[in-house]
């Protein structure tokens, strides 16, 4: 059997844990192989062992049946193994021309010369059916041509071996079927492609095979075909997972959030970043504001919390207007913020895991008296919300937040938010790069809290979440509600059109 | 010895030293160029540092490091909450001028606390001083580095120009001396005899320990860091970014202003001069080193600041060879300068545990 590549009992020892423990994985020549895990699981360890950005302290690597040490990312590169990475390597203000041959910049005359590789790209683009402008500057074309730019800047390269990082976290539902059929058209071309994902029905729906990790090891390695969804996600988990979630009748209370007319100022263009925005959340219901990233769910969520300023319009919150209220005043009357970027603004990544829980509470009486902290009651409340929430880390409640996975940061702002009872819960994308496991249970608690009668605001990009926990859903596009639907009735295209904007009712 | 590459005391120790030795071996290096039958002994001249004067050099050690320790401490709490004050030499001078203008002029006031006035007032000095490239940093994004070194120059002219009209002693071409808030010495003359030391180097440990206190047990400490390590996530937790910056900065040239004060509330020390060259003033800059190789952490400088302080005494007996004094400040700046790589150090240092231990 050909391998184009083969990873032989790959070990990576970082401090504490053992990320990849001998794991085997063999990509075929021409297919397109996912590689499947939790959060943790060692997927991108591995990546970056093949990528050379890590050295793995055991286990070999062959190429095309040579072994070959990757000591950095040159090497890779010239092996001819490419990614397209979760957050894109674009230069904003370049031309898409521009970026697919920064790096490799040709010159004549000690000047750029972009003519021949202006109809390279054209040519290659033409080859797969990847629709550019070659001349937009990357800020103002959509995330979906964006992606196909870096699918563009491994195929201008001559790559062989294309990695795939979590690409269709970002996409619309019409992008994540046009980027499937690009990748089986790039496949039946004879690339190699490894599609790093946490989705099962898109495994199922793209790959050929599948390797799942977990907890660091190799755990199988099979044909998609011949599996079904329950199984892998079972080999994923280790244990059976339930993916429609029982959900109890709705019991609807009085709104406890009412948003009127709401304006809010853009700070990148001219334009409304939110104009003239309303709706309402009832205790006992989770509502759901969909839409693909960067129509204004960023900035109405900003005001909400009270993180940027109001234009106008008002925001009442519990019968009081809070439009001006600090962030601070919001947080105390019940208001828990579950952020969009949890480096940003989640978490103070060099704080312990026991500060880090304490980020919105450490003024209360429970955690400071006469302004000093109370360190026992820290570490107390640390191990309890760790146990209660499963969060798992180095060193306990003093491990350095930094260190730990993506699913566990994720786990403790959760804790720390859910942890404070609030009324009213704002959830941005809780689940963004969460293994099923970990957004089973963070679809728990934000049911149970809907069922305790709380609200719960839901901002989201994924349809799958939308359409599966939400009580209501409404749709934004460019800093307006364009629709509301039921998700009971509505179905996944018609909300797709309503996302990409060329559906609207008017909705007051 | 299983978690060596955890032990944080273990690697930051390990990483001053090492720097502190490559500097030994550098100064080394420039003395056997500039005058090498003499080198040898220069060295181990400048490795017993204070101890060449037995009790005397080490009271001048524990003397020297006091204003030290209080520039580093200022440098030091900056970093510690994301700021970088470089401006701690203007804030030196500004503290330095106003207790030596209270120590002069502020003769009604009884003599037992005289010198508590002048010094707190030199704390205070130096804050205002320092709140002004903190309210700009803080409401107008200005970066600190480049206001606070503005602030550098407006503090030694202004300086300059307040002692000719204030307090100018004509007929010796320099500043009246503050003889009457001359820091207390307590007896410490006694042990430490003929030398220099007063309580500055006790102030200067008792606000480490507040500044230590501050930081790390305190909820305002817990805020002013997170302020300092993520802006971002501490807005959106609710704590009030813009007034933790300016705070911060203020504090930071509290210290500055402090060392000022101590520095120049002495019967030994120099006394002002109309200059116009900031390196007159070097303990502001000294503060940068010793806040890198104390690792911002307040306990850590203290043992940073008297270290400085043994090297440069180190320095000073050095002047019993025919060693030119340029080459004893060159090899003095070496050791400083290096000892700043510990930074450096530490990384490497938690690399190499790291591989050793992944062998085992």
């Amino acid at each position: 059997m050909d391998y184009v590549i083969e990873m032989l009992n790959i070990t990576k020892i970082f401090p504490g844990i053992v990320a990849n423990d001998k794991i085997n994985f063999q990509v075929k020549k021409g297919e397109i192989h996912a590689l499947l895990g939790e959060n943790g699981a060692g997927k991108s360890t591995l990546m970056s062992v093949l990528f050379g950005l890590y050295h793995a302290e055991e286990g070999t690597i062959k190429v095309e049946g040579k072994e070959v040490k990757i000591h950095n990312p040159n090497i890779a590169k010239d092996l001819g193994i490419g990614m397209v990475h979760q957050h894109f390597k674009l230069v904003h203000n370049f031309t898409v021309l521009e970026n697919v041959v920064l790096g490799v910049e040709p010159i004549k005359n000690g000047q750029l010369y972009l003519k021949d590789a202006r109809a390279k790209v054209l040519e290659i683009s033409k080859k797969y059916n990847l629709y550019i402008e070659p001349d937009a500057i990357i800020q103002d074309i959509t995330v979906g041509m964006q992606q196909r730019v870096e699918i563009l800047k491994m195929l201008y390269r001559e790559n062989n071996i294309l990695i795939f990082d979590e690409p269709t976290a970002v996409l619309t539902p019409q992008e994540i079927v046009e980027l499937m059929k690009i990748m089986r058209n790039l496949a039946s071309e004879g690339k190699s492609i490894i599609f790093i994902t946490h989705k099962l029905n898109e495994i199922k729906a793209v790959a050929n095979r599948v390797t799942i990790l977990r907890k660091g090891r190799s755990i199988a390695t099979v044909d998609v075909k011949s599996t079904s969804v329950e199984e892998l996600s079972e080999m994923m988990v280790g244990r059976k997972v339930i993916f429609n979630i029982e959900k109890q009748a709705q019991n609807l209370g009085k709104p406890i959030l009412e948003v009127k007319d709401l304006v809010v100022k853009s700070n990148r263009h001219h334009k409304n970043a939110i104009n003239h925005v309303g709706f309402k959340v009832h205790r006992g219901e989770i509502l759901c504001v969909a839409g693909i990233e960067g129509n204004g769910q960023t900035d109405l969520v900003y005001a909400l919390t009270g993180l940027t300023k109001v234009e106008s319009g008002t925001i009442t919150y519990k019968g009081k207007d809070i439009t001006h209220q600090k962030v601070r005043t919001r947080s105390i009357d019940g208001i828990s913020h579950i952020p969009e970027d949890r480096h940003k603004h989640g978490l103070v990544l060099d704080y312990t895991l026991a500060e880090n829980l304490i980020l919105q509470t450490y003024f209360k009486e429970e955690f400071q008296s006469h302004g000093f902290l109370k360190f026992d009651n820290i570490t107390n409340h640390a191990d309890a919300l760790i146990k209660q929430f499963d969060i798992r880390s180095g060193e306990g409640a003093e491990s350095s937040t930094r260190s730990m996975s993506g699913g566990n940061q994720q786990k403790t702002i959760i804790a720390r938010e859910i942890d404070k009872d609030p009324d009213l819960l704002i959830a941005v994308q809780p689940t963004r790069g969460l293994d099923v496991g970990a957004i089973e249970y963070i679809h728990n608690q934000l049911i149970k809290q809907r069922d305790n009668g709380k609200a719960v605001l839901l901002i989201s990009l994924e349809l799958n979440e939308v359409m599966n926990i939400s009580d209501r859903i409404i749709v934004i596009y460019e800093g307006e509600i364009v629709g509301e639907v039921d998700p009971k009735t509505v179905t996944e295209q018609e909300l797709g059109l309503y996302m990409a904007g060329s559906k609207r009712e008017n909705v007051s | 010895m299983k978690n060596l590459s955890k032990n944080k005391a273990v690697i930051n120790g390990s990483a001053s030293v090492l720097s502190i030795l490559i500097g030994f071996g550098f100064s080394f290096l420039v003395l056997l160029i500039s005058n090498a039958p003499y080198s040898f002994v220069g060295l181990t001249t400048l490795l017993l540092g204070g101890f060449n004067g037995g009790m005397q050099g080490i009271g001048n050690v524990l003397y020297t490091a006091g204003p030290i320790i209080l520039t580093g401490l200022a440098v030091g709490f900056a970093f510690k909450t994301g700021l970088f004050n470089i401006g701690a030499t203007g804030q030196f001078i500004i503290g330095a001028f106003t207790a030596v203008y209270v120590g002069v002029r502020w003769t009604f006031l009884p003599v037992e606390i005289h010198w508590v006035v002048a010094l707190l007032a030199a704390f205070i000095a130096g804050g205002l001083w320092a709140l002004i490239p903190g309210i700009l940093k803080a409401y107008r994004n200005v970066n600190e580095v480049i206001s606070s070194i503005i602030m550098n120059y407006i503090g030694l002219y202004l300086v300059n120009y307040m002692i000719k009209i204030t307090i100018f002693d004509p007929t010796k071409n320099q500043a009246l001396m503050p003889t009457r808030a001359y820091l207390p010495v307590y007896g410490l003359d006694k042990i430490f005899t003929n030398s220099s030391i007063n309580v500055g180097f006790f102030i200067a440990v008792l606000m480490a320990i507040i500044a230590y206190i501050i930081l790390e047990k305190t909820t305002f400490g817990y805020e002013l860091k997170a302020c300092g390590f993520n802006r971002f996530a501490a807005e959106y937790a609710g704590i009030n970014s813009k007034r933790n910056i300016w705070l911060s900065m203020v504090i930071s040239g509290c210290f500055a202003g402090l060392a000022g004060g101590v520095m120049y509330l002495a019967g030994s020390a120099r006394y002002f001069e109309i200059i116009d060259l900031l390196l007159q003033y070097p303990e502001g800059f000294t503060g940068i080193s010793v806040a890198l190789l104390g690792l911002s952490n307040p306990i850590g400088i203290i043992f940073a600041g008297i270290f400085i302080g043994y090297i440069k005494i180190g320095g000073f007996y050095l002047q019993w060879y025919p060693i030119m004094p340029e080459i004893v400040d060159l090899m003095v700046a070496v050791i400083i300068y290096l000892s700043a790589l510990s930074f450096f150090f530490r990384a490497k240092i938690v690399y190499v545990l790291r591989k050793f231990e992944a062998k085992k």
